[in-house]
């Protein structure tokens, strides 16, 4: 029996995904999205920050988004959720985001095979051309596999 | 007071539960318990909380490697790749850093992180880090 499920909507879905767990706990916000691509925020929080001396949000929570932003960015482009394991994340820092700024995730899932979804992204805090951080990562498809589950 | 004791956590690791363990070969051993703070899919670590264990680890090491040979910079991060090589469980999870180089300028630095068994690492990263200037 065929059943039209709708493709999957990261808008709807980050309303109970961002409510959960690491998520949760950075305050991390859906923005937008595309056919390829999500858009999350970190908010500026005071103990999210990376030195006591500068209100500067730490590269930790940044990582985080990304990699949030990632799995979103696969099930969209995917239109439908799969069980996706992080393989690969590598992050290039350009500068730290301003003082008490938020800062921007868009993440586009390039191209996705039988078991990768192959990811790049960037990080901004208000101007996209001028980068915070930008990033690339490599997803494995875990469905029907328990090895390291 | 050791080393790691006058380097304290930032509010962003101390925020996700980071802590000090211990040391081992003069590196800092940093842990963290398995919370609803630090959770991905359901009884899963999160990947971007295992990064941010590795990355306080790498940066708890050098500035304790920095402070025992008298030195003082400001750390700015140029990079960082993080391998996961296995679903992390609802454990405590440690990390601890080896310098690979220690330049001038710049520091190479991998870090791997585990749970119950210390040869089957769950993720490990390499890490470049700016040593500036302490005023810039």
């Amino acid at each position: 029996m065929a059943q039209d499920t709708p493709p999957f909507d990261p808008s709807q879905a980050a309303k109970f995904m961002l409510r959960h767990g690491h998520s949760a706990k950075l305050g991390l916000v859906y923005r937008d999205h595309g056919s390829d691509w999500v858009e999350l925020e970190l908010p500026w929080r005071e103990d999210l920050v990376g030195e006591d001396s500068r209100q500067i949000l730490a590269s930790g929570p940044i990582i985080s988004m990304l990699d949030m932003a990632s799995g979103l960015s696969i099930w969209t482009k995917n239109t439908k959720f799969v069980g996706i394991a992080t393989m690969d994340l590598r992050v290039d820092y350009q500068r730290p985001a301003r003082p008490r700024s938020s800062v921007i995730g868009h993440v586009e899932c390039f191209r996705l095979t039988n078991s990768a979804a192959f990811v790049r992204g960037f990080a901004h805090d208000g101007d996209p051309s001028d980068t915070v951080a930008t990033m690339s990562g490599v997803f494995m498809s875990i469905e029907g596999d328990n090895r390291n589950v | 007071m050791s080393d790691t004791a006058q380097n304290p956590l930032t509010p962003y690791a101390k925020s996700i539960g980071i802590r000090h363990e211990g040391e081992e070969d003069g590196a800092p051993v940093l842990a963290f318990d398995f919370s609803g703070d630090v959770e991905g899919r359901p009884q899963h670590l999160h990947g971007g909380a295992t990064s941010g264990l590795l990355e306080t680890a790498g940066y708890a090491l050098l500035r304790a490697e920095l402070e025992k040979q008298q030195r003082r910079h400001r750390l700015k991060p140029i990079n960082i790749t993080v391998q996961f090589l296995a679903a992390g469980k609802q454990r405590v999870t440690y990390a601890k850093g080896r310098i690979t180089k220690l330049g001038r300028r710049n520091a190479n630095i991998s870090v791997e992180a585990w749970q119950d068994d210390r040869e089957r690492p769950i993720a490990t990263a390499i890490m470049n880090i700016l040593m500036a200037d302490p005023d810039s």
